[in-house]
C-alpha cells in the first residue's frame, strides 16, 4: 500500500495521505518488514545514538586511521570554529567537520552507520544532526528526517545505485548527500516536493564524481568528499526551503545519475586505478602503506 | 527487483572502515567459526584478490579473526582481535594466494583445532554480503542470511524428501534450497535456507537417517 520506487511515487502517497516523505517511510517500512512503529523507530534511534557516538568521538578524540593516511583533521577543524571562527559561518563549519569526524572514525576502524555506504557514512550525520542542533528539533523529528533520508535512499537505490563501484562516487557521496538534503529540509518544515529539489540540487552538483581511493581504501579524498557532500546538502536544503526549483525533475536526475555512472570508465569506479589514486602521490602513498 | 528496507539504506550498523573488506570479512569468519563447531587453536587465511591487496589497509585481516573469535560486525573489540586471538593462544596466520576464478573479495580459511582439519572458502561480495562457496572438498553456495541446514549424504534417491518431511513435521518453511554432488551415487551435499531454526531433536533424526554422513545448523550471521 505504500510502496514506492521513484519520487514521482512517493510524492503522490505523500500527497493522498497528508503526510511527509519520512512518515510515508516510516509506514512502508512497518508494512514490509510487518513490524510495529514502535519497533521500527527504536532501530532506528540506535542508529542515531551510533551516528552521535561517532560525530563526538571524531571531534574531540586524536584519531589515526590504520594506514596513517586520515585522522585528527576534524578535530583540527573544530578547533578553528572555537578560536578564529570561520568564514562559512559556525553552522556550515560544524556540519563539515562532523561529516569528516565520522569518516574519519570509520577509517579508524570505529563503530558507524552505513549512510548509505560506509565511504559516504558522515555525510547523513554531519549535515542534519548541526541542523537538529540549530533548529532544536526533538528526537522524534530527527528519527523521521532518518526516514525520510532512507526513504530517498531506496528510490536512488530502485532507479540507479548506490555502489561506488557501478556508478562512481557520485552514486556514493552524491546519494548520501541527496538523502542528507531531503532529511534537512523536511526536518526544517520543508514540503515533500521542497525535500526532492533539494536531493535533485545535490547529485546535480556531483553529476559525474568519479571513485578513485588512494591505494584502494576508504579514506583519501573519502573523508573530504564527506565534508563537501555536508556542506553541499545544507545549501541545496537552503535553496530549496527558498522556493527554487529543480529544472530536471528529480526522478530524471536520479536516472541521468546511473547513465553518467555506466558511462564512467572501469578504472575510476573504486577500482584504485585512475584520478587521484594513480597520480605520482597516490601511487608512492600505495607503495608505502602496503 | 529488490525490495529495499529503510534499514538497507541506512545500515548496517558496523566497524568500518569498508562494509565488503571489514564487516562481511567478519561474517565470512563467524560462519566459518560456526562451520567449524568446536574449539579452534590455528587458523590460516589464505587471501585473494582486493583482498590480498588490501587487507591491512582496510583491516579485513583483524574482521576475519574477530569473525573466528565469534564476533559480529559491530563488535567495538573487533580492532584488538589479534592481540584477543593471542591471549587465547590460537595461532594465526595471513597469506596472499591467487585462486583461480575466484571472486576479487575472496578467502579461503584454514581451521585446526579439537575437531581436526577443515577448510571453508567465502567471498565478501558487496554491500557485507557474503557467499561461503565450499567446504573442505565441497563446492557448493550460501549467503549465511538464514538458518541454513547442511546435510552431506550419499547421493540416491528418498535421501532429500526425508530431510524435508523431517523439516515439514516441525513446521519450518523452506526459503531456499540447493542440492550438489560430485557423480551419481556418490557424496552430495545439500543446502536448505529456512525461515526458522530446526529444535535439537529433529537434527538429532536427521543424523539417523540412513546414508546421512554429516549435518549442521548454521544460524544467521
Amino acid at each position: 500500500m505504500y510502496e514506492f520506487t521513484t519520487g514521482s511515487k512517493l510524492l503522490k502517497l505523500c500527497e493522498a495521505h497528508g503526510k511527509s516523505i519520512g512518515e510515508i517511510t516510516m509506514l512502508y517500512e512497518a508494512e514490509i518488514s510487518d513490524k510495529s512503529m514502535e519497533d521500527i523507530t527504536d532501530r532506528m534511534a540506535a542508529s542515531l545514538n551510533v551516528m552521535r557516538d561517532a560525530v563526538k568521538t571524531g571531534l574531540t578524540e586524536d584519531i589515526k586511521s590504520v594506514s596513517g593516511l586520515s585522522g585528527g583533521d576534524a578535530k583540527r577543524l573544530y578547533e578553528l570554529l572555537g578560536s578564529v571562527g570561520s568564514l562559512s559561518g559556525a553552522n556550515m563549519t560544524k556540519a563539515v567537520a562532523s561529516a569528516m569526524a565520522v569518516s574519519e572514525v570509520n577509517a579508524s576502524m570505529g563503530r558507524i552507520v552505513a549512510a548509505p555506504t560506509a565511504g559516504s557514512c558522515g555525510i547523513i550525520p554531519g549535515a542534519l544532526l548541526t541542523a537538529a542542533d540549530t533548529l532544536e528539533s526533538s528526537e522524534e523529528q530527527i528519527i523521521e528526517a532518518l526516514f525520510t533520508a532512507s526513504g530517498v535512499g531506496i528510490t536512488i537505490a530502485d532507479s540507479a545505485t548506490l555502489a561506488g563501484a557501478e556508478g562512481g562516487c557520485q552514486a556514493e557521496c552524491g546519494s548520501a548527500a541527496a538523502m542528507a538534503a531531503a532529511a534537512v529540509t523536511e526536518l526544517a518544515g520543508g514540503s515533500p516536493e521542497q525535500a526532492l529539489n533539494a536531493a535533485a540540487f545535490t547529485l546535480k552538483a556531483v553529476l559525474g564524481l568519479v571513485c578513485d581511493p588512494v591505494a584502494g581504501l576508504v579514506e583519501v579524498p573519502c573523508v573530504k568528499r564527506n565534508a563537501f557532500g555536508a556542506s553541499n546538502a545544507l545549501v541545496a536544503a537552503d535553496m530549496a526551503l527558498a522556493g527554487i526549483v529543480s529544472r530536471i525533475p528529480y526522478d530524471e536526475v536520479v536516472t541521468a545519475m546511473y547513465e553518467v555512472g555506466k558511462a564512467i570508465p572501469y578504472e575510476l569506479k573504486e577500482t584504485a586505478k585512475g584520478g587521484l589514486a594513480d597520480t605520482p602521490t597516490g601511487r608512492k602513498l600505495k607503495r608505502e602503506i602496503l | 527487483m529488490k525490495q529495499y528496507s529503510s534499514f538497507d539504506i541506512l545500515g548496517p550498523v558496523m566497524i568500518g572502515p569498508s562494509s565488503s573488506h571489514t564487516a562481511g570479512a567478519a561474517r565470512i569468519g563467524n560462519v566459518a567459526r560456526k562451520i567449524y563447531g568446536g574449539k579452534i587453536t590455528t587458523v590460516r587465511f589464505y587471501l585473494h584478490g582486493s583482498f590480498a591487496e588490501t587487507y591491512r589497509g582496510h583491516g579485513t585481516d583483524r574482521a576475519l579473526l574477530a569473525g573466528i573469535l565469534g564476533m559480529d560486525p559491530s563488535d567495538d573489540r573487533l580492532k584488538n582481535s589479534m592481540d584477543i586471538a593471542r591471549d587465547k593462544g590460537i595461532d594465526f596466520e595471513f597469506i596472499p594466494m591467487a585462486i583461480e576464478g575466484a571472486h576479487p573479495n575472496t578467502v579461503l580459511i584454514e581451521m585446526d583445532g579439537e575437531n581436526g582439519e577443515m577448510r571453508v572458502m567465502g567471498s565478501s561480495v558487496g554491500g557485507g554480503s557474503i557467499v561461503i562457496s565450499r567446504i573442505d572438498d565441497f563446492d557448493l553456495e550460501f549467503t549465511g542470511d538464514y538458518p541454513t541446514l547442511i546435510t552431506s549424504y550419499t547421493d540416491r534417491p528418498g535421501v532429500i524428501a526425508g530431510v524435508t518431511d523431517i523439516i515439514r513435521a516441525n513446521n519450518v518453511n523452506i526459503a531456499f534450497m540447493k542440492v550438489f554432488r560430485k557423480q551419481r551415487g556418490q557424496q552430495a551435499t545439500m543446502i536448505i535456507e529456512l525461515d526458522g531454526v530446526l529444535p535439537p531433536e529433529a537434527m538429532g533424526a536427521i543424523k539417523k537417517m540412513e546414508g546421512i554422513s554429516r549435518v549442521m545448523m548454521i544460524e544467521p550471521v
